[in-house]
């Protein structure tokens, strides 16, 4: 008898065939679970090496195809982002960064701000909300373009044409969502340290903007130019090959589509916090 | 009719050497690698063939047109283009031999939805050629003036209707200025008018138009219904059960006792419908 993918075969049972139990079909959910969780891992890193191999190989192939193409993502995922960026930077910086500068300045600890600011805005806040807002705005638009475009047989056409889909399709996505969120954390940064101090100012905070801006210097490091850099530019690496994975690794039916959309959101915000985990090791190791 | 059980492949009064060149192939069923859709497939197509291949809706026609563009790997047996195994050339090479076969996809070609229509037709010249941007804008006039699509140059892809749709995959197809051009079912969209522009089109490029710098080109024509074609093509052949079956030359048509050649025809499919 089969049930639930599991077969269950009890001698001198073939007319009365008997149910697994709830327990076995409970396990034989939770091995599927295992197994889908594996392959979707293994096709992922697939996909990422391969982008990786064209992007090595073919790097500078057809620059005048190709370089629009990455301009028109950083546009697309960074400039077309920036008045959403600023609302919620001005929006971060008025609600939690200007109180936390009131808060610290009413326990005497104002000497310590911008160790703070730099610990939750700089290392954390920025690079993450702006990794969201692209993923909200550009990533999931990605998936359901390229899921549309592989149920539509573009992908194809454009093989028949001797063009690589991997260097045509994903890899501007990959450098523009990189670039773009890179960029994106560096201006929600500027917005919300100086957004905050503005809150905290109108609150007649007893800190001076120079030795606010001090604080903040001295507080950062090389090293946090340097991990900004990887980490903005890994989210961005991280989302552009998940979803693009989930719109092209497959052939989808267009009624397929939203469910693909939403596997890539849930999978590059799972990726993203665990690269996030690895940046948090890496500067706790420094 | 004849089988092409024997490995030598099928040879219907061609007139120059081998371009495409099946030898004992298996087709594999939408690219997969675990269902035939044509099995023990010999044919030969040569420089200046008009080949005309007919067979019911999911007979394996796009499936066998795919694997001669190259799209598709075969299942089994060994497919030559332009006189090379395949399977032994190298990635660069094998780019370089597909560049020289064309490919119109069926049911409104394929085109990039996002793009205009002269974007469409720009871009495999952008891509691939190292012309200037004038050289490449005067071919892409030169190729829409020929199709007649000048006034829908600027339009979007996905805006315009079937019939233009199809016609501006035959431009995007040219634009490389292909030796092999293969179509998989043109008329199964366009109405009568537009039926015969594409007849007139596909004769002058088998003649040798001024697009491809007065080259004759070699054509294969998938479809369901031979009747566009029967005055037009100069080689025959159907798929049936899994099989590639050569019919002949024109004078073959009509005296073959074949029931599937005198059904496909007399048939009149649906205009748009699917083929295989």
């Amino acid at each position: 008898m089969k049930t639930g993918g599991v077969t269950t075969h009890i001698p001198g049972s073939e007319t009365h065939p008997v149910s697994p139990s709830k327990g076995l079909r409970r396990l034989d959910a939770i091995g599927r679970s295992i197994i889908h969780f594996v392959q979707t891992v293994e096709g992922l890193v697939a996909f990422a090496l391969i982008t990786f191999g064209v992007a090595f190989t073919k790097f500078n192939a057809s620059p005048r195809v190709f370089h629009p193409l990455v301009r028109a993502q950083i546009y697309r995922a960074g400039l077309r982002l920036l008045p959403m960026t600023s609302f919620l930077a001005c929006a971060l910086g008025l609600v939690i960064i200007g109180q936390m500068v009131a808060l610290l300045t009413r326990v005497g600890a104002q000497n310590f701000a911008g160790t703070v600011m730099v610990t939750v805005v700089v290392r954390e806040l920025g690079p993450l909300a702006a990794a969201l807002l692209v993923l909200t705005r550009a990533g999931a638009a990605y998936v359901i373009e390229l899921g549309t475009a592989r149920a539509m047989g573009e992908v194809e056409a454009l093989e028949a044409l001797c063009i690589d889909p991997i260097h045509y399709l994903v890899l501007p996505r990959v450098i523009g969502l990189a670039l773009a969120i890179f960029s994106l954390t560096v201006y929600f940064i500027l917005v919300t340290l100086v957004s905050g101090y503005l809150f905290a100012f109108v609150q007649d905070v007893p800190l001076l903007p120079a030795d606010y801006f001090k604080q903040l210097a001295v507080a950062l490091t090389w090293e946090d130019f340097a991990l900004l850099a990887f980490k903005t530019c890994g989210f961005g690496v991280v989302i552009a090959v998940v979803t693009c994975y989930q719109g092209l690794a497959q052939p989808l039916h267009i009624e397929e589509v939203s469910g693909a959309t939403t596997r890539a959101v849930v999978q590059s915000v799972v990726a993203c916090v665990l690269l996030d985990v690895l940046f948090i090791v890496i500067y706790l190791v420094m | 009719m004849k089988d092409t059980s024997s490995p030598h492949p099928t040879r219907v009064a061609g007139v120059g050497g081998p371009v495409i060149e099946l030898v004992n192939v298996s087709i594999a069923a939408g690219g997969r690698q675990h269902a035939a859709a044509l099995e023990g497939t010999n044919w030969r197509i040569s420089a200046g063939d008009y080949w005309v291949v007919g067979g019911l809706p999911g007979s394996g026609k796009s499936d066998l047109l795919a694997t001669l563009a190259g799209l598709y790997r075969p299942l089994s047996g060994t497919l030559n283009l332009f006189g090379s195994d395949v399977a032994a050339l190298s990635e660069e090479d094998f780019s370089a031999a597909r560049m020289r076969i064309g490919l119109v996809f069926e049911n409104g070609g394929r085109l990039f939805n996002q793009l205009s229509v002269a974007e469409n037709v720009e871009l495999p010249l952008r891509y691939h050629r190292g012309r200037t941007e004038t050289e490449t804008g005067e071919r892409v006039k030169a190729i829409l003036d020929a199709t007649e699509l000048t006034p829908w140059a600027e339009n979007t892809a996905g805006r315009i209707n079937l019939a233009r749709r199809q016609r501006v995959a035959l431009a995007r197809a040219l634009a490389l200025g292909p030796e092999v051009l293969l179509l998989d079912n043109p008329l199964g969209g366009p109405g009568l008018q537009e039926a015969r522009w594409w007849r007139d089109f596909l004769a002058q490029l088998a003649g040798g138009h001024e697009l491809l710098r007065g080259r004759p080109i070699t054509l294969v024509i998938a479809c369901h219904d031979l009747r566009p074609w029967a005055d037009q093509g100069k080689q025959f052949a159907v798929l049936k059960q899994k099989r590639w079956l050569a019919v002949g030359g024109r004078a073959d048509l009509t005296c073959g006792d074949e029931p599937l050649l005198h059904e496909l025809l007399a048939t009149e499919f649906g205009v748009g419908q699917p083929g295989g």
